[in-house]
């Protein structure tokens, strides 16, 4: 199915839908909202990482002029239980996170906050709360955390998952295994081992837009929040468990995002705005600035590795085996599951054992960010399986082919694969014009394959078609990386009518079904499943009055080319009836044409990726240029390729950057140092060169045109293929990330 | 915070006329150019109030004049202006290229180099540059015009050798000689939008086989202030820049260096690396000056 099908407009690359407001300045971010009588909210946050609040009063600052509202946890329900989509989490926890309870956790941490008729008031009556804390010591390095001696962030917080009941607290929030086969046989079958120890500091999502919401609270307690979010539905649900609401009270608006990356699918400011608003009575607007970003949202967890592989001279891998720490800051949840289940998953492995960490650290609490935890775990094994291709003196795509998962395989996560394309990409990788160039002297050149699983999940889906046989899809899932077009592209396939006929919008939560989070790579995949079948809907519904029309049965009419004909051998002298005709008639075939669907989407497909990266080591002052770098990864079938080599340069700049400059720095007293994009440095534009991308398409047999989820895999592959093109250029190996130019210079100078 | 006044004088004396009379109410006044540190400096922490004097107005300010032994930018001229002038570039390219690493474009069009050298960041690029260059600071002040050395100027993290009354009015540069050129570079861990982790600006001046006769060596961004290397220079001069020579040049700066560690990189990261620089700016220096 789907396979070398014929498409019309599939794979084609017409203009976004929604592009003329976004490069004309037009369409909304979320902090574009102006309402009449808006007060400025702001937020009182830590100056410590570690501290015991002994007491916050805020009467001062209620009561200067121009102050509305000021809050404290207090002023929040008590939630338990879990909340969220993909980001789902103790409800409790991400209560304390909005706004710290007893201790505060990370420096930068919610205490209290503040409506005011301006932003200068409120920051004076910021200044005004008084907060007595009892500073404690701070536990900032994963592996001091994990020792018995550490100070706690949570003394009721016991391992999850041992063996056996913990009997003590630890910041060990829980653990997680994974095994196949026998170890010690495996590695006892091995004519060579490498092994590896590997460090990556904290890494922000980055996006450009910081947080921001508008919220408005009428006098029966009904509250309208417009806010930039990926998935509008899910901030509702946590709003609603924050703040004791009924879910029917609240309405959610999504605006326009300018990336999210995973990190806008936790709410912080949102339900601080809505209890404002509610006391104020009036709206409440909140905008975070940069500095408030980085220290209070993101990122994603540094983590120290361990990974050892074992294989024959052939490069058959025998055994391998990983041990896994993942900070997850202030509260439990980083994302070493998905890390220890994609560490191993390209490869075919018998013998295998990882243990992964869960760490509390009193770091910002982390979100999701891109294919969460893959990047890291990755990294690890992408090294050591170049430091075995070396050893080996084996092309270092060779070794991945070699044993390389393929359909039917048993996946080292559990299940068994379906259609997956890695080899696929591997062999691209190996024919690719990049791969084949020569090498420039003094450069380097590195190779990387990763996995992401990619989900399903829930999604809505309308279509309305106008009086003239245009249509208006309405679904559920913000629009960050040019879902719009490739919704209307696939509406567009399924009905035979123009892709400029279709408009689709992004429904409020009272304007569509309920949907998760634009997250997981499923937009495109899930959301356009629904899409799809409500096209389809409107199909079954334009042949029935078609066969109402000719006076015909509704099985003797087809859809063919956006039009209902009679079917092969119905003897009827009609015209065809266009979706046009159709809808200019409906008034008296039984009223407007309304299709719909709801799903919770099945068979993800997997994608996986392979990098070639080429690059120059300056090795006088260790700087690096990258010289070269192409993106090879499955996806499925590419409904827009744009959006898809969008997703590919995209993973790859944000993986790049990782694997290069970024990092969370931190002083003594666990306050971060680079706080702003001078200091925390995403890559420019000019830092990197065009990134070639390669589609390969192995069809998902489960989704209607072939669809795979693409998004998050882009970022699991260049971290390694950096750290390897480093290895190459240089003869040095360096396992820790970033490969800033002072760590390189000082690995080359230590290495002469 | 306090309320801010704007005010645009036309000529010198009104502007000295303001200034001086803020000091004696004891008011706090601030000149403005470009205003890309200023009005950065204002939003993060520094808002108590004052009266913002703005040079952009004065002619002097904005003269641009090319002399038969030297030239002289006034102070108010914004670094895209300044990078429009064939004239300019030829002479002082690597002052001009110095100005060019600072702030995107549109910031360029702002932007001051007598600016970027009152904002007296010890990461300033320009002076380096102006001080390989000999240049000189035009002070206005009550009574009268004073000069002082670029290398003078600037007298620790963030502060100069200005009093309340006074601004810099423009800056004088030497004409370069026969055989004479400039360089400066910097070093940071993008390929733009950053600040120097460090620094180095060199002129020299060759004989006609090659020989170095001249040279100014300064380096940034490794002590509290930008520095000339005089042990730097005297390993240049009287060599046709040589390997050895350059290695000599490049230990001096290291050794002159008194970097601290921090964020940007480590202390001793900084001190290799202005050597490199140097070396390398000397070069680019040279073939320009042979070219």
């Amino acid at each position: 199915m789907a396979e070398a099908v014929d498409y019309k407009i599939i794979g084609e690359r017409p203009v976004r839908p929604d592009g003329v407001d976004k490069v004309t300045g037009r369409a909304q971010y979320g902090a574009d909202l102006s309402l009449p009588n808006t007060l400025i909210g702001s937020v009182l946050r830590s100056p410590h990482a570690h501290a015991r609040i002994k007491s916050i009063d805020v009467t001062a600052a209620l009561s200067m002029q121009g102050v509305y509202a000021a809050i404290t946890s207090e002023d929040f329900a008590s939630p338990d239980g879990e909340v969220g989509g993909e980001a789902a989490g103790s409800a409790s926890d991400l209560a304390k996170n909005v706004m710290a309870t007893d201790k505060v956790l990370y420096h930068g941490h919610a205490v209290a906050a503040i409506a005011a008729s301006t932003k200068e008031i409120a920051d004076l009556a910021l200044d005004a709360i008084v907060v007595e804390y009892d500073v404690l010591e701070p536990v900032l390095d994963i592996d001091e955390a994990m020792k018995d001696t550490a100070p706690l962030l949570d003394p009721d917080c016991y391992t999850q998952n041992l063996p056996e009941k913990a009997e003590k607290p630890s910041n060990i929030a829980s653990v997680m295994q994974l095994s196949g086969g026998n170890l010690e046989e495996g590695f006892a079958a091995a004519d060579i081992i490498v092994e590896g120890e590997y460090n990556i500091p904290m890494a922000h999502q980055g996006y450009i837009e910081p947080h921001a919401c508008t919220a408005t609270v009428n006098e029966a307690g009904q509250a309208t929040v417009w806010c930039c979010t990926q998935g509008h539905f899910e901030f509702r649900s946590m709003t609603a468990a924050l703040l004791g609401m009924n879910i029917a009270d609240l309405k959610f608006i999504a605006s326009e995002i300018g990336g999210g990356f995973g990190g806008k699918t936790v709410v912080y400011l949102e339900p601080v705005a809505v209890l404002l608003s509610k006391i104020a009575g009036r709206p409440v607007k909140m905008t975070m600035s940069r500095e408030e970003v980085f220290r209070a949202t993101g990122p994603t967890s540094g983590t120290h590795c361990k990974v050892k592989v074992g294989a024959k001279k052939d490069g058959t891998l025998t055994a391998a085996s990983a041990w896994l720490a993942y900070e997850a800051g202030a509260f439990a949840g980083a994302p070493m599951g998905p890390g220890a289940m994609c560490i191993f998953a390209p490869y075919k492995l018998e013998n295998f054992f990882v243990e992964a960490f869960d760490v509390l650290v009193n770091k910002p609490k982390v979100a999701a960010y891109r294919a969460p935890g893959a990047p890291q775990s990755a990294h690890a094994m992408e090294i050591a399986l170049d430091d075995l291709a070396r050893e080996l003196e084996m092309d270092p795509i060779d070794l991945r082919l070699k044993n390389a998962v393929q359909e039917g395989d048993q996946a080292t996560y559990g299940p068994k694969f379906p259609r997956i394309g890695f080899k696929e990409c591997l062999e691209a990788a190996k024919n690719h014009p990049n791969y084949k160039t020569a090498l420039e002297e003094g450069t380097g050149r590195g190779v990387s394959a990763g996995f992401w699983f990619n989900v399903g999940m829930q999604s809505s889906a309308e279509v309305h078609v106008n009086e003239n046989g245009t249509v208006t899809l309405v679904e559920g899932n913000p629009d960050i990386g040019g879902s719009r077009a490739s919704m209307c592209i696939m509406a567009s396939e399924t009905l035979g009518i123009e892709y400029e006929s279709i408009r689709a919008m992004i429904g409020d939560t009272e304007s569509t079904g309920f949907s998760n989070v634009t997250g997981g790579s499923r937009t495109t995949f899930a959301t356009g499943m629904a899409v799809v079948q409500a096209c389809e809907d409107i199909i079954a519904q334009c042949k029935a009055r078609a066969a109402v029309t000719w006076g015909v049965d509704e099985d003797q009419v087809e859809w063919q080319d956006g039009q209902a004909i009679p079917a092969p051998g119905v003897n009827a002298d009609v015209k065809p009836l266009s979706l046009a005709d159709i809808a200019s008639q409906a008034h008296k075939t039984g009223g407007p044409l309304l299709g719909r669907a709801s799903l919770n989407a099945q068979g993800p497909g997997p994608s996986f990726a392979v990098n070639i990266c080429d690059l120059k080591v300056d090795q006088e002052t260790g700087k690096v240029d990258v010289t070269a770098f192409t993106a090879i990864q499955d996806a499925g079938k590419a409904i827009h390729p744009d959006y898809v080599e969008g997703q590919m340069q995209g993973g790859t700049s944000q993986g790049l950057g990782w694997a290069l400059n970024e990092e969370y720095i931190f002083d003594a007293n666990g306050v971060m140092e680079n706080a702003g994009f001078l200091d925390y440095r995403i890559p420019v534009a000019s830092d990197l060169p065009m990134i070639d991308c390669h589609i390969v398409e192995v069809p998902n047999p489960t989704h209607p045109f072939g669809v795979r989820g693409v998004g998050e895999t882009p970022i699991v592959t260049p971290l390694a293929a950096a750290a390897n093109a480093v290895r190459d250029a240089t003869g040095v190996r360096i396992n820790d990330l970033p490969l800033s130019p002072p760590k390189i210079l000082e690995a080359l100078d230590g290495n002469d | 915070m306090g309320g801010y006044t704007y005010v645009a004088p036309a000529t010198v004396a009104d502007a000295l006329t303001i200034l001086s009379e803020h000091k004696n109410n004891g008011t706090r006044a601030q000149v403005l150019a470009g205003g890309t540190d200023l009005l950065v400096q204002m939003r993060s922490g520094d808002n108590a109030g004052r009266a913002i004097v703005d040079i952009k107005n004065i002619k002097e300010s904005n003269n641009l004049v090319f002399g038969e032994t030297e030239t002289f930018i006034g102070a108010a001229i914004s670094s895209a202006v300044l990078n429009e002038s064939e004239k300019l570039k030829e002479l002082f390219p690597g002052l001009l290229e110095a100005a060019d690493l600072i702030g995107s474009t549109q910031i360029q069009g702002r932007a001051t180099i007598a600016g970027n050298l009152c904002n007296a960041s010890p990461a300033g690029d320009t002076i380096p540059a102006l001080i390989a260059n000999s240049g000189v600071c035009v002070i206005s002040g009550p009574s009268g015009e004073r000069q002082m050395a670029v290398e003078e100027f600037v007298t620790g993290v963030g502060t100069n050798a200005l009093s309340s009354e006074e601004f810099v009015l423009g800056l004088r540069l030497p004409n370069p000689a026969l055989r004479t050129s400039d360089a400066y570079l910097r070093f940071i861990p993008r390929t733009e939008m950053d600040i120097a982790v460090a620094g180095a600006g060199v002129s020299l001046s060759l004989s006609e086989d090659g020989t170095c006769i001249a040279a100014r060596v300064a380096i940034g961004a490794v002590a509290p202030t930008a520095l000339l290397v005089e042990d730097a220079a005297e390993a240049i001069v009287g060599s046709k820049l040589d390997e050895g020579a350059l290695s000599k040049a490049s230990e001096a700066c290291s050794g002159a260096a008194s970097p601290i560690s921090d964020k940007r990189g480590t202390a001793e990261y900084r001190r290799k690396v202005v050597g490199v620089l140097c070396k390398r700016a000397a070069v680019i220096a040279r073939d320009r000056a042979l070219s």
